[in-house]
């Protein structure tokens, strides 16, 4: 049989996959070793399969466990969320932190921590523990619904409207945002401020939690709408005469892409240009037609954990002082002149 | 396949084909020509399920094309719109293996079946030996008669074809007809192909559908349907029609303008 090239999976993807997973777990040991006590990589393992003096199995499981596991999760929900907003599109500017599913998620997750705020800075545990990611995932809804809404033309979403319409969504709710900064009591408002610019400081096992209950049921969804993808890369026509029920699978999608980006802003803030570059990186590596999923997904927690690392410790290095960055300041540093490269593809026409 | 008095249009505008009725010749090649706007491509597309009539409805072997399951419709009728995008990082190869769809199962592999429809389309097309280049690196008529391909390899006995030569050359539009035509006379299949070139739909369509303001304005063998009366009638286009191989040629002549 000469035919290798047109099997659904190729191997070349699943190799990648395997080798972003690894360097994430690497990079996550590391991350689990550094702090203000420094611990040895075989003492972080021992105390992960629970072994180790108490003290250790607290620091590695208890306090920093949270915060890698919640990079990682978030790094694999952002990245497939732009995975399949970019391919249902044709697009690969259509991202849900340029869309404004971001942005709404966050406008909704502010206004929770502003308008249920005691002003002591905290919100009641529950309201926080469901309330936040809730009223995130709504808030996504809400704002992809609009850009789905205003993007229709002729009875279809035009896919080349998306974007641009989306930016204007994302303008308009971060510019809720900003007011619901502007009313809410300073603490709060301080706290939101932080949050926004996607931190993953301090994080518990009750932000981690939701992102990895996401990712477990929503990764398997997505990959099992891979045959449908394959269709619609040819566009909603040639799809369609393929058999497949487009504003179906593209409505479930959707669904899909929001809920999983509006999780990941509910679990560490709306972290930056993950959801962009990591699906394109993905998929010129892989050299395919569209990201691969599980390679994207890979990558997008390679991706997160490795600016944590690098936000975490940076200035340290650099002696620059004690301060320790957002995640997203890193993500965003990397990823913005990526998205200038993108546009300056675009234009050219490719 | 039977159209029977199908109305379409888009949202409230006023419709653009009406009360259309047409019986396409089995195992045959149809050639639907008309001017721009007459609604040949609009027709298509409620020949395959991309609009969904206002009114009326089209059969497939006595079956209302909308009454059966997507993917049974996707075995039996295959469609090619007009100017397909071909994505970056595709092979030849694997654009023609989604011709495929239909037929397979959620995470199933290729079959046997499945290998032999693509490499028979590939034969087809005559692009055996580029299967493995990346599509995007084609000319536009290699890359046509990949799109071909990959509609031949869905292997449906009935196809749909919107315009499948334009932006190409006379001599890569040709070619694609060539392979259009061999689908219906080598493989018997039932083609129905919209085109803006009369004299290509002349020479090689067994029927011809000519379209004036979403109805038919005349249909028949090309011989007796293309005659200057009807140019000057449905296109308002003075031209000399003379014969070659047995089949009308449409000239301008420009002396015939006032």
């Amino acid at each position: 049989m000469t035919a290798t090239t047109e099997v659904a999976v190729k191997p070349r993807t699943v190799v990648l996959a395997a080798a972003f997973a690894v360097a994430a777990v690497v990079l996550a040991l590391v991350s689990l070793s550094l702090g203000t006590t420094k611990l040895p990589l075989d003492e972080v393992l021992r105390a992960l399969f629970g072994g180790g003096d108490s003290g250790t199995r607290l620091i590695v499981i208890e306090l920093r466990m949270p915060r890698v596991a919640t990079g990682l999760l978030v790094g694999i929900a952002f990245a497939v969320s732009g995975a399949l907003l970019q391919t249902l599109s044709r697009n690969p500017l259509a991202s849900p932190d340029i869309i404004g599913v971001n942005s709404g998620a966050s406008a909704a997750a502010v206004g929770v921590i502003v308008l249920a705020g005691t002003g002591g800075g905290n919100i009641s545990g529950a309201a926080e523990r469901i309330g936040l990611p809730l009223a995130a995932v709504l808030g996504g809804l809400l704002a992809t619904l609009i850009v789905g809404l205003l993007s229709i033309q002729r009875g279809v979403v035009d896919a080349s409207k998306v974007v641009l319409i989306g930016v204007g969504v994302a303008a308009a709710a971060n510019s809720l945002v900003a007011w619901l900064l502007v009313i809410g009591d300073v603490t709060d408002a301080g706290r939101a401020a932080a949050w926004l610019a996607g931190s993953l400081n301090a994080r518990t096992w009750s932000d981690a939690v939701p992102v990895g209950l996401a990712v477990t049921v929503l990764l398997p969804v997505a990959m099992m709408f891979g045959r449908e993808l394959e269709a619609l890369v040819l566009g909603d026509d040639v799809a369609s005469s393929l058999g497949v029920r487009v504003s179906r699978v593209r409505l479930a999608l959707l669904v899909v892409a929001t809920v999983l980006a509006a999780m990941a802003t509910a679990g560490a803030g709306p972290i930056t240009f993950v959801a962009l570059v990591a699906p394109q990186v993905a998929q010129r590596l892989a050299r395919t037609d569209r990201p691969p999923l599980l390679t994207t997904a890979m990558l997008g927690a390679l991706f997160v954990t490795l600016a944590d690392l690098i936000a975490r410790n940076g200035l340290q290095v650099l002696q620059v002082g004690p301060y320790e960055l957002p995640v997203g300041v890193v993500t965003a540093a990397a990823g913005a002149p990526y998205l200038l490269h993108l546009i300056g593809r675009q234009q050219k026409g490719r | 396949m039977d159209v029977e008095n199908l109305t379409l249009g888009y949202g409230p505008d006023e419709p653009v084909v009406s009360e259309l009725s047409l019986a396409v010749p089995s195992g045959q090649l149809t050639a639907i020509v008309g001017p721009n706007g007459s609604g040949k491509s609009t027709l298509l597309r409620g020949m395959s399920r991309l609009l969904a009539p206002r009114s009326g409805r089209v059969l497939l072997d006595g079956k209302d094309i909308h009454q059966l399951p997507a993917r049974e419709l996707a075995r039996q009728l295959g469609l090619l719109p007009q100017g397909p995008v071909t994505p970056e990082g595709i092979t030849v190869a694997e654009l023609v293996s989604r011709g495929r769809h239909p037929h397979r199962g959620l995470f199933a592999r290729l079959t046997s079946d499945d290998h032999q429809a693509i490499d028979d389309a590939l034969a087809a097309v005559e692009l055996v030996e580029l299967r493995d280049r990346p599509a995007e690196q084609l000319s536009g008529g290699q890359r046509q008669r990949v799109w071909i391909a990959m509609v031949l390899a869905q292997g449906t006995q009935y196809l749909l074809l919107d315009e499948p030569t334009t932006y190409l050359d006379l001599a890569h539009a040709v070619d694609v007809m060539n392979v259009v035509h061999a689908a219906a006379h080598t493989t018997g299949r039932t083609v129905v192909t919209v085109l803006h070139d009369l004299t290509l739909a002349a020479q090689y369509a067994d029927h011809l559908v000519v379209m004036g303001a979403g109805r038919i304005a005349a249909e028949g063998p090309p011989a007796e349907v293309l005659t200057e009366e009807l140019l000057a009638e449905v296109f308002g286009l003075r031209a000399k029609v003379v014969e070659v191989g047995g089949a009308p040629v449409v000239v301008p002549d420009r002396t015939l303008v006032p």
